[in-house]
């Protein structure tokens, strides 16, 4: 940072530390251009209806399985099902993915962290075998048999995805609670009469909240690739609903005659996990340097 | 040090009892009667009930884990419900076809991963820094199963350079392990970079320039081994992934390997089978992780007294 920019933040009558980050975020072009895209690729998903060139499930019959044309800029499948308008909707399922497994992953996470962090001795013992125990199975694998547990099904996917995510930040909340408890604003709210329960989450989670926000940011990214390995295996989203993991899947029955038809729902979850991972970066650098070897 | 190694092995133990019991708890709550599937439906309930008490599915589920666990310590899980073969059987001959991938995928991605992140780190913020960050953030991105189709479709179905399935030729290893290896590859690009750098930073580095040791010297002898330590860490994760990652790469590949046998018992619900590979595979991941653990030491003499520090 020059010097300039330097005096400028003291300049400013109060910065908060999210303040800062956010500026430093958009400093860098790489994660603002992430940004864009990521909500160009929320927006196209709610409005899937509106933008897709075909109604859902629509099937051409005319034009079985061929290639790009000014009817179907990205060719038609099997059952003459617009290939681009699949891909619209395939990114619904990507992006809830990301969003709901993340979301019964931090809960767990956060939640048996923070004890294990903020009570150490017996409980953390308890805990931290627990999350070794969960974190030696394989990801895909855990998630694989969760599904033979539950079913296939969209909603199933993402309990499992998210059930399988949660020791990485329970881990490293437990480490941060860890250090944070030490400090005198804990002693403080102590000394003050706070309640176990209070100085949990009223200080010490917020805060970890930008460890949160950038190791969410950094698991989306596995998590939608985990939910297109799934659909891809067959376990996951089950036919018609669109994802890409599930095209991907019927098009390599096709990779001789019609080759596109594997590449485009490809790219499409190429791009998405790109702009995920590279935000994810950014934002690490902005929040939570600490992070580095993540 | 003595000391450490009992702690780890003590752990290691009640982790692996622990993986043993969340398995057994899984597969035991799917709904649905395993001997019915077994039989496919063509027995009467006596019949039904008579080999379920024959199996022992009738006993309390403690005193059916407890049977599973005590089976399992002398690697036997039973046996597989459709290949009326014993289940270790299956997973041992699977396994020496995974492993064998695991072992190239490895040593593809720590070749790769280390000499990228090496180069980039010594030409850091020229243009083979940028070439190569930019390649390993693109292979991140780029998931394993969809990558495999498109090498097939490149060096299998265009160029007709190496067999798209099976692994009967030796060159048949190439395409499954690149599109395994790929994602590994460009994430050891990275931390290696990272610790390259951080290294580079330390007094001890600045010490070794200043009594005239080479450029070369300074990174292979010094930086090195002190970036060795989070890429070893990485290494307990990476063995994991790839046996999970093996699982999609085996299916597109058609090779009869861990992965795949698991994925068929799922379909067939062939509980056994489902059972073993969960405990088998995370068993080698403990036991590897546990390994690593203690070979720390060979890597920095702090670590042999103090033990390594929690991760």
């Amino acid at each position: 940072m020059s010097i300039k920019a330097n005096a400028k933040v003291q300049d400013a009558a109060y910065t908060s530390f999210y303040h800062d980050a956010f500026v430093r975020l958009k400093k860098d072009k790489v994660a603002v251009a992430c940004l864009v895209f990521i909500v160009l690729l929320i927006l196209v998903a709610i409005f899937a209806p509106l933008i897709a060139p075909y109604e859902e499930g629509y099937q051409d019959t005319s034009a079985i399985l061929e290639g790009p044309s000014s009817k179907h800029w990205l060719g038609t499948d099997e059952f003459g099902r617009d290939i681009l308008t699949r891909i619209i909707y395939g990114s619904r399922i990507s992006l809830s993915v990301g969003l709901i497994a993340e979301a019964i992953a931090v809960t767990i996470g956060v939640f048996l962290g923070a004890l294990a962090g903020y009570y150490g001795g017996k409980i953390d013992a308890v805990i931290s075998r627990i999350i070794e125990v969960f974190a030696s199975f394989p990801h895909i694998l855990f998630a694989i048999v969760i599904m033979f547990v539950l079913g296939t099904g969209v909603i199933n996917v993402f309990l499992a995805i998210g059930f399988v995510g949660w020791t990485g930040i329970a881990r490293i909340i437990r480490a941060q609670v860890m250090q944070l408890k030490e400090k005198e604003f804990v002693e403080a709210a102590r000394a003050s009469g706070g309640s176990d329960l209070k100085i949990i989450l009223r200080h010490l989670i917020p805060n970890c909240l930008s460890t949160i926000i950038v190791v969410v940011t950094m698991a989306i990214p596995s998590d939608i690739m985990y939910e297109a390995s799934l659909s891809f295996l067959g376990l996951g989203v089950q036919p018609p609903v669109s994802s890409w993991g599930e095209m991907i899947s019927m098009a390599r029955k096709y990779l001789r005659t019609n080759p596109t038809y594997s590449v485009f729902p490809g790219i499409a979850l190429v791009l998405t996990v790109l702009a995920f991972n590279l935000l994810g970066d950014a934002l690490r650098d902005a929040l939570d340097p600490k992070l580095k070897n993540l | 040090m003595l000391k450490f190694t009992l702690r780890r092995l003590y752990q290691t133990v009640i982790v692996l009892l622990g993986v043993t019991l969340v398995t057994f708890i899984m597969v035991n709550v799917v709904p649905g009667d395993p001997v019915a599937v077994m039989l496919q439906k063509k027995a009467d309930d006596a019949t039904i009930n008579r080999i379920r008490e024959q199996m022992g599915l009738n006993d309390p589920l403690p005193a059916q884990y407890f049977r599973f666990l005590t089976n399992a310590v002398t690697g036997d899980f039973g046996n597989s419900y459709f290949q009326k073969k014993p289940v270790m059987e299956l997973i041992l001959r699977a396994f020496s076809v995974t492993g064998t991938l695991a072992v190239l995928v490895l040593a593809f991605a720590i070749i790769l991963g280390v000499l990228m992140g090496t180069l980039a780190a010594v030409f850091r913020g020229k243009w083979v820094d940028r070439v190569i960050m930019m390649i390993s953030t693109l292979g991140m991105a780029a998931p394993s199963f969809w990558l495999a189709i498109i090498l097939q479709l490149i060096f299998g179905l265009t160029l007709k350079w190496l067999p798209i399935s099976g692994l009967r030729q030796p060159n048949a290893y190439i395409m499954p392990s690149v599109a395994l290896g790929m994602i590994y590859a460009a994430s050891l690009a990275r931390l290696t970079r990272t610790n390259i750098l951080d290294a580079m930073n330390q007094d001890y580095i600045r010490t070794a320039r200043s009594k005239g040791v080479g450029e070369f010297f300074v990174v292979a002898k010094h930086a090195f081994k002190n970036a060795g330590i989070p890429i070893l860490t990485y290494l307990g994760t990476l063995i994991k992934s790839i046996l999970g990652g093996s699982v999609l790469v085996e299916t597109i590949f058609s090779i009869n390997g861990l992965g795949r046998l698991l994925v068929e018992a799922i379909m067939k619900r062939d509980i056994p089978i489902i059972q073993g590979c969960t405990v088998y595979i995370a068993s080698v991941f403990v036991i590897a992780n546990l390994l690593i653990d203690l070979t720390y030491g060979l890597f920095d003499p702090r670590i042999r007294v103090a033990g390594p520090a929690k991760r």
